[in-house]
């Protein structure tokens, strides 16, 4: 006897701005046309932030800053969500979205802060509602969902999205998160950066799924694949996905299939166990250079305009590093100040010994 | 003024708090219709309903996960974990979120959890149902613990948990969930965190215990005053941040300390009191400090509970040593 089918599941692909930088128009609604505007903005956004990582890399060589994790090959990610975003909603990422934090407001002097070793690069100014990285992968996907929660008990008309790695989906907490969503229908996009490795560790060994956007169909919503290469496509499906949240029709996942193009850390080196081949060719989809092929055939972008940009950008970034620099040195009392609203006499005591060893140490 | 037993006083804590404050939500597992499975939250869902009273998927990370996530965002989230030793899937959240959520970020986001959860043996329940691993927490800066011992200081302290700023694993001793009945207070009623309780005056020894060691205890000091030993009976109430100036004054006054937990001996609360002690108040001790605690192998199942369990007459026994000392 034929067996019959209980439920069938599909997942589907999006890619707007293919390999060849051009657009597929099919792709789009009569309102989803992209103005010339949007595509600069787009490419402004990007070329920013991988220079904010250059030069992160570049501190980090030179004894500046700490282990840094690079988000080359996913700027297409980072400038898509946070276009998607808006001031009022709540983002919380995971350690590989410098990106996505500045173009939210964070400052680069405070990533670069944060990379240094100094806890102030984990102070979100007080209007940006975002949350410092985490770095235990994947246990931020529970706060996120939180979060979510309560914007919809307390009826506040924002959504929340959060991000995260391909090994994140691995832990239980993603699970948890995405179960919880589902069950509660509640206002969060979850984009995940497959970026295929997590360390030195590839896909294969995370999932045997064929898709991680397939995970979603077990908690009872969408999951949808995009090229985590093509901005457009990840604008389009993280906007979709948060105005959705904003209906009160719940969470979607979002995977943006992409690369990581550098190494895990500054402390890592990945040729020990990937290919130059393998990287090569993911060089060639560059996220940055498929954008730019586009603007300079439709949009006669020309070399001083590319100039002219790289100029603004460098200057941004040498502001922020003369910033972090130059900035007062952190309080070493500020480890007690914060740890809670009220200080308990063991702490206090605790406090003062420090205050005397550092005054003792500056009259040495 | 009514006699409640101690799970009773959880439950009108948890309703006067409610009752006053929106932002505050419960979530756990069968605390809905169910009423949790000690009941504490009994009718809740009816007064409140299911937006506040929330029975969540069988998950504690994901419990423990969303209430940090809520209470950052501005609610007062109270999670129930069926019994502590269900609490360590959700420790990653506790340790390395909810704990570091404050100082980390400078104060730009806190973290107003309160996770209750009954601890403890006593209870003849299945494995991992009897843990008494309160030290873990003590030991992770940024979180509070706060261990009640009769129905009005659960009542008492549950309020202060919910209304303190940071996050509170609050243990209820589930032996004595409705063991004892005592007069509660209606209403609001407040028991600051941080100070501890002399439950019984005395100059010749301190008894330092918390939770449902405090029963004991006190039966030991019953009965050494018979002898003329008078015992100063010490309940905590709050394991973090440790009332340290009553304990050494107290020990200032008698000379001797014997702490009294039910939780393994090796790196348990105890030894933490008994260095303290001696850091700040050697030159009073006349003899040594000694421990009342559980050995450390796992909380046996049911019909090996009794022979863990400090009782009564162990403390007799350690109040012998110290006084002949």
């Amino acid at each position: 006897m034929p067996q019959k089918k209980r439920q069938h599941f599909s997942v589907s692909w999006r890619q707007v701005l293919n390999e060849q930088g051009e657009i597929d128009s099919e792709q789009l609604s009569d309102r989803q046309q992209f103005t010339e505007k949007t595509l600069k903005n787009f490419y402004e956004s990007m070329v920013l932030i991988r220079a904010i990582d250059e030069k992160a890399l570049n501190l980090q060589r030179t004894g500046r800053i700490g282990t840094y994790a690079s988000i080359q090959g996913q700027e297409a990610i980072q400038a898509g969500a946070a276009a998607a975003l808006r001031p009022s909603d709540w983002f919380f990422p995971a350690f590989r979205a410098t990106g996505l934090s500045v173009l939210r407001g964070t400052s680069i002097k405070t990533i670069y802060q944060y990379w240094s070793g100094d806890e102030r690069g984990s102070v979100v100014p007080e209007d940006i509602n975002d949350f410092p990285v985490s770095i235990p992968v994947g246990t931020h996907i529970p706060h996120a969902v939180g979060a979510a929660w309560a914007a919809k008990y307390k009826k506040d008309p924002i959504a929340v999205l959060t991000t995260f790695g391909d090994g994140a989906t691995s832990k239980g907490d993603f699970h948890e998160g995405l179960n919880f969503a589902g069950v509660f229908k509640l206002p969060v996009a979850f984009v995940c950066q497959n970026n295929q490795w997590a360390i030195s560790v590839p896909l294969s060994r995370q999932t045997a799924s064929a898709t991680i956007a397939q995970k979603a169909i077990a908690y009872g919503f969408e999951g949808i694949q995009v090229d985590g290469n093509d901005v457009l496509a990840v604008y389009l499906a993280v906007k979709e996905a948060l105005e959705k949240a904003r209906r009160g029709e719940g969470p979607t996942l979002i995977e943006c299939l992409s690369y990581r193009l550098n190494d895990h850390t500054t402390a890592d080196d990945a040729s020990r166990y990937r290919t130059e081949e393998e990287v090569a060719a993911w060089r060639k989809k560059d996220p940055v250079l498929r954008l730019k092929t586009h603007i300079e055939k439709y949009f006669a972008w020309s070399p001083s305009d590319e100039n002219a940009l790289r100029e603004e950008v460098d200057r941004r970034i040498a502001e922020a590093v003369t910033a972090f620099e130059t900035a007062a040195p952190l309080n070493p009392l500020d480890m007690f100040d914060t740890l809670f609203e009220n200080l308990s006499p063991e702490l206090l005591r605790q406090r003062n010994t420090l205050e005397n060893r550092l005054k003792e140490n500056s009259t040495d | 003024m009514s006699r409640l037993s101690l799970i009773q006083a959880v439950n009108q804590a948890l309703d006067h708090a409610m009752s006053a404050r929106p932002e505050i939500v419960l979530l756990g597992e069968d605390i809905g219709k169910d009423g949790g499975v000690f009941r504490a939250t009994d009718g809740l869902i009816e007064k409140f309903g299911e937006a506040r009273v929330v029975d969540t998927p069988l998950s504690e990370s994901g419990i423990i996960g969303t209430a940090i996530g809520m209470a950052a965002y501005g609610l007062r989230p109270v999670a129930e974990i069926q019994f502590m030793g269900f609490l360590y899937g959700a420790m990653e959240q506790l340790l390395s979120h909810a704990a570091r959520l404050r100082s980390r970020t400078r104060g730009r986001y806190t973290c107003p959890l309160v996770v209750r959860t009954p601890y403890g043996g006593g209870i003849h329940a299945p494995e991992l149902h009897s843990e008494s691993t309160e030290a873990f927490f003590v030991h992770t800066p940024g979180l509070k613990v706060v261990v009640p011992s009769t129905p009005a200081e659960a009542k008492g302290l549950l309020l202060s948990a919910i209304q303190d700023p940071d996050p509170v694993i609050f243990l209820e001793p589930a032996k004595i969930y409705r063991a004892i009945k005592e007069d509660v207070p209606e209403g609001e009623y407040i028991i600051p965190l941080g100070k501890a309780r002399i439950v019984a005056e005395g100059g010749d020894v301190s008894l330092i215990t918390w939770g449902a060691m405090l029963h004991p205890t006190l039966e030991a000091a019953a009965q050494m005053a018979e002898k003329g030993v008078w015992a100063e009976v010490i309940d905590l109430r709050t394991l973090s941040p440790l009332d340290t100036d009553t304990l050494i004054e107290s020990v200032r006054k008698t000379g001797r300390a014997i702490i009294v937990h039910e939780a393994a001996r090796t790196c348990g609360l105890g030894g933490e009191i008994a260095a303290l002690l001696c850091e700040r108040a050697l030159l009073s001790l006349e003899a040594p400090i000694l421990r009342v605690t559980g050995y450390d192998t796992p909380v046996p199942l049911p019909k090996n509970e009794p022979y863990y369990f400090p009782d009564c007459k162990d403390i007799l026994e350690a109040i012998e040593t110290v006084v002949q000392f």
